[in-house]
């Protein structure tokens, strides 16, 4: 118990990403790299946010939209897009496409609210809401974005 | 000494003669009578016995030396190998085993003692010959100065002597020393074991027979003697062979020695029961050779420190191959002439012109790929093993499988040579397990019932390995009822796996399939060795992801067949590549029977669906694009590019776009987080970068 205070009081560094008019964040920990949007492979009979794969220095590496994952407008691919390489394991990366990367932000326990804990999907990919002086950022629950959910599908 | 360098030695060999002794036991229960084998046998255990003492393990050590002396008894023809001699022989194998496994993850033999199979190997020792075998006795002898290192009487000698001071016997200790002139020492020795041996039973003798016989001893020897005869007799009987100086006989102490297990230390009762004067040095020597066969606490405690750091670190012995050294001087040549193909590229970029150079420079490419390809070809073979290390365990577990279930039964096995990736062997090892017990435990019948059916009484299991195009085939197959696929159906009514309509319209293939999904059994008795319907399904997972197929063939009354088909290696494969669209597929070769032009006037309609008349058998056709989603062309084209595939002996068309040939691919999985259906096998990464998706035929058809 008494750690996992320290735990919350520590503070994390997420990157802050765009998707359409609204700023997610990540946390830092999972990202491994930043790529620039580069020919994907599609993949047939994948889940449909599931853009396919792409070629990462050897690796293969599946790509999903992170768009049509929270059923946004699907993806237009411009300059600032880029693929955020997430990896939770060590052996099994995944891609994620955003609009647009925009910074690193640190954010204490005491800036983070939590998110109410409603029926919505989407709220289930959310671990909380950081506030910054320009704006809220919904901060991603990594695992739960990236791990299907057999009811999700 | 510091034997650790040789542990790795230490372990494969020992493996080796483990099997060997398995394989040799097993022809040796079939024809006890067999020279050759009990020659091979032995000289097995006796180099087992030495490895293992050289590295010090003492109770492997023992267990083998004991294990020695029954077949040395078989060797000599005093003992025949009846079958409860061969079990307790298997059984000091699993011992054995067990010790092993023990020293690969711990690099310690562990606290077994195994006394149960010494006393085993001991108990038929003394029973299974004859009584006034010398031999016998001096080799019951030996292995009791084994098991207390000196001459300290073992639990059952002590309970022989008892018994036999209860009949009115006397039990001597005797020290007998030989003139220091004496040059056949050895043969002196012998007179008086073989005198002594007329007079009663020698139970214990220092040092062992073995090493009186090879002169291994000074001027004298000590020996524990039953006899109804007096000591002045026995006397008499020991002066009067010639040589003999002097010998001290004095009536053991029965009292002392307590029982082996809780020996405090073996010193002192040594000194209690043998007052004669045993010769300083004989004794001494076995004690310190032996501080213990029976783990004392004392020196527990010395080594437990030793083998709790070694727990820490486990599996302290790396997974290796053994490879032949011409596979490695191949590699080697391979890898000079890279070397040369590289300096050609350099000194070609310095010096020539650029006309000269482009000619110059597709040679060098050419040269290049030539050593590439053979490079791959090398690094392959040399991670190629036979399944014979896999497979040639199960004729030992077929035989145990064969007591235990009450069933005569054989295994006959074909193709062990056949060569598959090391990767592959590791892991096929379960499935085909798996697979013998199901054909030996449900697939024969009982043997009553086999007569009743006019079958031969005793069960045939085979075992086939091949090799077909670049697959290798895995046939296990039995004689026994064959797979009822009425009771199947039954069965999957019952459990609700199937609903009358589907049962209605199920194939017998689509029943028989049933069997490989999760907790399905139709074994009615579930016995321990299968039953439990946790099998085959998990025999299908593994060799699917071992990238391979698994088939079924049965006739009902003449036995079943499991087919099952491996990829030669895993990690590159030739493919065709093809497009569909924009976007490009990889086929594997082995999959692919031939490449077809087809004018569309030729594709034929059955039951709705699209199929060709390919030379006389009918071919369905699979539109590739519609199975995977491309857009399609706008233009219909007037012949098809058809690509024909098989599995196993199906065969279907794929329909595609266009061929862009042949290419070698480097298989990679693409990730466990995106779902495909299983029609997609992988992806490879093309020169420029670009990523194909490998077609999983097996799915497809």
């Amino acid at each position: 118990m008494e750690e996992k205070k320290n735990e919350e009081l520590e503070a994390k560094q997420y990157i802050v990403v765009k998707l359409g008019n609204e700023q997610y964040g990540i946390d830092i920990q999972y990202v491994d790299n930043i790529v620039r949007m580069q020919r994907v492979t599609r993949v047939p009979k994948a889940q449909s946010y599931f853009r396919g794969v792409i070629n990462i220095r050897g690796e293969i590496i599946p790509v999903m939209s992170l768009r049509l994952k929270f059923g946004l407008e699907p993806d237009e691919f411009r300059g600032p897009t880029r693929i955020l390489i997430i990896k939770i394991e060590p052996q099994a990366a995944i891609g994620m496409i955003v609009d647009e990367v925009k910074e690193v932000i640190t954010l204490g326990a005491d800036s983070i609210d939590k998110v109410s804990s409603s029926n919505d999907e989407r709220s289930t990919y959310l671990s909380g809401i950081g506030k910054q002086p320009d704006g809220l950022v919904s901060l991603l629950n990594v695992p739960s974005v990236v791990v299907e959910k057999e009811a999700a599908v | 000494m510091d034997v650790s360098q040789y542990l790795e030695i230490f372990i494969d060999e020992t493996r080796e003669h483990l099997q060997n002794l398995n394989e040799q036991l097993l022809i040796l229960e079939k024809e006890p009578e067999n020279e050759d084998t009990i020659n091979e046998i032995f000289r097995a255990a006796h180099s087992l016995k030495g490895m293992a003492g050289t590295m010090g393990y003492k109770r492997m050590q023992r267990l083998t030396h004991d294990m020695e002396n029954v077949f040395s008894e078989i060797r000599n023809g005093r003992m025949t190998a009846g079958a409860s001699l061969v079990d307790i022989l298997f059984r000091g194998l699993d011992a054995l085993e067990n010790y092993l496994d023990n020293i690969i993850s711990t690099q310690d033999e562990g606290r077994n003692d195994n006394q149960d199979i010494i006393d085993g190997l001991q108990r038929i020792l003394e029973a299974g010959l004859g009584t006034a075998e010398e031999k016998q006795e001096e080799k019951a002898g030996a292995d009791g100065r084994k098991a207390t290192a000196s001459l300290t009487l073992a639990e059952h000698e002590l309970a022989a002597a008892l018994k036999a001071k209860s009949d009115g016997e006397n039990v001597f200790e005797i020290t007998v020393y030989i003139e220091e002139g004496c040059i056949l020492k050895a043969a002196r020795a012998f007179l008086v074991f073989k005198a002594l041996e007329d007079a009663g039973d020698v139970i214990k003798s220092l040092p062992e027979v073995q090493d009186i016989e090879d002169e291994k001893f000074d001027f004298e020897f000590s020996i524990v003697l039953l006899t109804m005869k007096s000591l002045e007799e026995i006397r008499a009987i020991i002066m009067s062979v010639s040589e003999i100086r002097d010998t001290v006989i004095v009536p053991a102490n029965l009292t002392a020695p307590a029982p082996v297990q809780a020996q405090p230390a073996p010193a002192a009762p040594k000194e209690q029961a043998a007052p004669a004067p045993t010769g300083g040095a004989g004794t001494a020597a076995a004690a310190a050779e032996q501080p213990h066969p029976q783990e004392q606490a004392a020196a527990q405690k010395k080594e437990q420190p030793k083998a709790a750091a070694k727990n820490t670190a486990k599996q302290v012995v790396n997974r290796s191959v053994r490879v032949d050294i011409e596979k490695l001087d191949d590699l080697m040549n391979l890898v000079s002439e890279l070397i040369i193909a590289k300096n050609g590229l350099v000194s070609m970029s310095d010096t020539e012109s650029k006309s000269t150079r482009d000619g110059n420079f597709n040679e060098q490419i050419e040269y290049l790929e030539r050593i590439t390809t053979s490079l791959h070809q090398s690094v392959m073979k040399v991670r190629m093993v036979p399944i014979e290390s896999v497979v040639n365990r199960f004729p030992r577990m077929i035989r145990d499988l064969s007591k235990k279930l009450g069933k005569k039964m054989e295994l006959f096995m074909t193709g062990e040579d056949t060569e598959l990736d090391r990767t592959v062997i590791d892991e096929i090892g379960d499935p085909l397990m798996h697979l013998l017990r199901n054909a030996a435990d449900h697939g024969l019948e009982q043997n009553a019932e086999r007569v009743r059916l006019g079958k031969p009484e005793s069960g045939s299991i085979f075992l086939d390995a091949y090799q077909e195009g670049n697959n290798v085939v895995i046939e296990v197959r039995d004689d026994g009822a064959g797979i009822d696929v009425e009771k199947i159906k039954q069965k999957a009514l019952a459990k609700g796996t199937i609903t009358p309509e589907q049962a209605e319209a199920m194939t017998d293939k689509e029943l028989i399939d049933l069997l490989f999904r999760p907790s399905f059994s139709t074994a009615e008795v579930i016995s321990d060795v299968s039953g439990r319907g946790v099998g085959l399904d998990v025999v299908k997972t593994k060799i699917e992801t071992l990238g391979g197929s698994i088939e079924t063939k049965t006739a009902l009354g003449e036995g079943s067949n499991f087919i099952i088909r491996l990829p030669l290696t895993l990690a590159i494969i030739q493919a065709l590549m093809v497009e569909l669209g924009s976007e490009k597929y990889a086929i594997p070769l082995n999959s692919i029977e031939t490449i077809e032009d087809v004018p569309l006037s030729d594709v034929k309609y059955v039951q709705n669906k699209e199929v060709i008349n390919l030379r006389g058998s009918v071919v369905p056709l699979i539109h590739l694009d519609q199975v995977l989603d491309v857009e399609p062309k706008e233009e219909k084209p007037e012949s098809l590019t058809v690509v024909i595939v098989k599995k196993g002996d199906r065969l279907a068309g794929l329909i595609v776009d266009n061929l862009i040939g042949q290419l070698e691919i480097v298989i990679k999985s693409i990730g466990k987080y995106i779902n495909n259906s299983k029609l997609i096998s992988g992806a490879t990464i093309l020169g420029d970068g670009e990523i194909a998706l490998i077609l999983d035929v097996n799915v497809l058809v």
